[in-house]
Parts: C-alpha cells; structure tokens; sequence
C-alpha cells in the first residue's frame, strides 16, 4: 500500500491539496501539506483548525481539499478529529459501513492553534488515544492575524505584540519545546520534521500512518511576511533551521528517541536569523548578550537530544 | 469571473464539490515570473516538490511547462533549482517587461 518515495513516481499521483488556494505567495505551510497528503494512498479525513492554512484553503464557494475536510474552531481540531474518528469505529462495528477499509485520520493545526489555543484538546485526544496524525505547521507566531506571539515565538522574535525597541528587545521567553510535551504523554509516535528535507517529512508521515494510536509531527514552515524574509527563501530557511539545530529533525517512536537528520556540520544559529527581519535588532551591539544566550539554549537542546537519542 | 450574489450560492454558502479551488487563478498575483531553461534542466523534479502552488506541471516523471495559471511567483523553485553545471534551469524575469 505504501507510496514508493522518489519524485518521480509520487508526482504521477493526482493532488489531494490542489492549486488555487490563497496562501501567501512563497508560503511554507502548503509544502508541508502537500507532502504530507501525498505521502500516503489511504483514503485521509482531514480536520483543520481555523489558522492561516484555513482560512485560505476554504474561501467561500472554493476548496482546495480533494479529500473530506472539516473546519473547525480555532481550540479543538484535535476533539472533533477524534469524534470522526471514533465515529468510524462505531460504523464499522455497526456494520453501516465495510470494515476491511482502512481510513486514516489527519488534523492540521498552526502553532497557534496547537501550542497554545488547541494545546488541550490536543492533550485529551492524544490521552484518548485516538488513532490519528496531528501535524502542527509551526511558522512561530499568529501570523494570520497580524504577526502576534505564540508560544512558539523564538527567543528574541519581533512580533506586534512584544515589538523590539527601547522597551524590550523583541520576545523575551524562549519557545516552548512541544515536541517534548507530546512525548510526555507516552503516545507511540512524536517526530520533528521540515519541509526541506521533503523524503523524511515523507517517511515519517508513512510510518505514522501504520502505527495505531496518536501520532503528533511537528513541522517547521517557514512564513515569510511574519519573519520578514524574501519570497523565495522558505525551504532555505527551513534548511538552515535544520543545520543549525535551531529545529532538529528527531522521532521518538515508543520512547526510544532516534535522530534522522545529523547536520553534516552544525553551523552557528546566526546563519539563519540573519537573513530574517525579525531577528534585526539582534544583530545590533547592545544585544550581543541575547544573541548568544538564543546560541546558548540551542546547544544545550541539541546536546540534550543526542544524550537521549540512540544512536546506529 | 464575475462574483456571485447570494441568490446563485447554495443556502449556508456550502462547498458542494472537492478541489473546486482550481476554478480560482491565482497566477495574476504574480510580480515575477519563473522562466524554465530545458537545457539546463536535470529533470530533478526539486522545483515540483518545494512549489506551494503545486504550479510545476510534470507528466510520465518528466516537468514540463509552469502552470502560470495558479504560480504566485514566489522564486523558490529558482532559487532550489540546482541546475546543470552551474547553469540554473529556473530564472527569475519581472513580469510586464
């Protein structure tokens, strides 16, 4: 049943998340959905929590989803998921509906709608274990709105509501590791993935496919009018996101954490907030102590990590 | 497309078919417009994968024209293309001129 992953053949495969969505031109989030509803031929149930990839998927009249699609409120994609999925099982031992089909259930969420909004319902469905993939596109801030903080702002991150200047110096708490959080609950499958490195955000997608139970991937994508970057530097930045182990790319498949990604050489974090308008004020002598304190907390992550992951 | 009064929308504004966005082109939102180079082309398919438009049309695993239907012209096909010896396949040209 598995989708043999090279681009060749995936590209003869017609498109679950089609063209004429209205996501910003250069856009990180449709990369990861496209990838993430090509890496599978089972038939997929998808809930979606109101976020940027929402509403521009769904404008009045139009659709860009060729697969059955609920939109839900900002706080529960996770909950209403859940109750599809459940619903399915209930079908099926009714006999209402043919019991050898396997479908399989995704909800895709913003870092808004999962780190902080949808982060309860989220936990109860995963406590539930509900069979079925939430996938949060992390671009780091409520950038639907207006570019306001998240829990999943960076370190130092300009957004409207914590804006560097005289005051402060953009965001001053650090992200909060959710990765780490849905491994807590002990559910079977957690991953960190990223666009740019498309073949293991698409293997990972597979292999959480056949694992029964709640499954969370989390994936960078990269928003270029929130971190004040160029059009065409989404899947760079995601790339250097990843060399710099700003976001390392790691699973932790039933407690035993293995890292899939190694940066062949670990470069400094600078390379990947420079280029971002964001981070402008980092650069600036006055807050060279901020800057390194963002290295700081990246090294010690990353230490962290390869302490706890195995390694083969 | 001419913009529909309530009167022609199905009561609740409803969706009543799958992928019906490819009816919407988004391809005059384009400021710059990707050029495609055959000869340099590697037939990679990098500028198929990391294309949020889906607007790089492929066909037996071969890429063939841009769809400039749907391309925002956002660049980083362009910008991913790797190219043929150092030749790029994909080039940036501003739109109108």
């Amino acid at each position: 049943m598995a989708t043999p992953l090279t681009l060749k053949e995936l590209s003869k495969k017609e498109d679950r998340f089609t063209h004429g969505h209205r996501m910003c031109s250069g856009c990180g989030a449709p990369i990861v959905v496209k990838i993430a509803m090509m890496a599978t031929e089972y038939p997929v149930v998808v809930s979606n929590a109101t976020g940027c990839l929402e509403v521009s998927s769904c404008i009045s009249e139009f659709t860009a989803w060729n697969v059955p699609w609920i939109h839900t409120a900002f706080e529960n994609a996770a909950a209403t998921l859940s109750g599809v999925e459940t619903m399915y099982r209930s079908l099926k031992k009714q006999g209402r509906f043919d019991k050898d089909k396997e479908v399989k259930f995704i909800a895709f969420g913003g870092d808004g709608g999962t780190y902080d909004i949808g982060f309860q319902s989220l936990s109860g469905a995963m406590e539930r274990g509900h069979d079925m993939i939430y996938i949060c596109y992390d671009n780091g801030a409520y950038m639907n709105t207006g570019i306001q903080r998240s829990s999943a702002t960076p370190l130092g991150a300009d957004t409207t509501t914590c804006p560097a200047g005289s005051v402060i110096p953009g965001k001053l708490r650090a992200r909060k590791n959710l990765t780490k959080i849905m491994a807590a609950h002990d559910i079977p499958y957690v991953a960190q993935a990223s666009p740019s490195h498309w073949l293991d955000l698409a293997k990972k997608i597979q292999k959480a496919h056949e694992i029964k139970g709640p499954k969370f991937i989390n994936v960078i994508a990269p928003c270029n009018r929130g971190w004040r970057s160029k059009t065409n530097d989404a899947i760079q930045l995601s790339r250097l996101a990843v060399n710099t182990c700003y976001w390392p790319l790691y699973e932790i498949e039933n407690g035993v954490t293995r890292i899939t990604v190694t940066p062949k050489e670990k470069i400094s974090v600078a390379e990947f907030m420079k280029p971002q308008g964001r981070f402008k004020h980092l650069f600036s002598p006055e807050n060279e102590g901020l800057l390194q304190r963002v290295q700081d907390e990246v090294d010690r992550e990353w230490a962290k990590l390869q302490k706890e992951a195995k390694t083969d | 497309m001419k913009a529909k009064g309530w009167r022609d929308l199905p009561p609740g504004s409803v969706v009543l078919e799958g992928g019906s966005a490819v009816k919407f082109k988004t391809g005059s939102w384009r400021a710059f417009r990707p050029i495609w180079i055959e000869e340099n082309c590697i037939q990679c398919l990098f500028c198929w994968i990391y294309c949020p438009d889906m607007a790089v049309e492929v066909k037996d695993g071969k890429r063939t024209e841009f769809d400039y239907d749907y391309c925002k012209g956002c660049g980083i096909c362009a910008l991913e293309c790797p190219g043929r010896k150092g030749q790029k396949a994909i080039v940036m040209a501003e739109e109108g001129k």
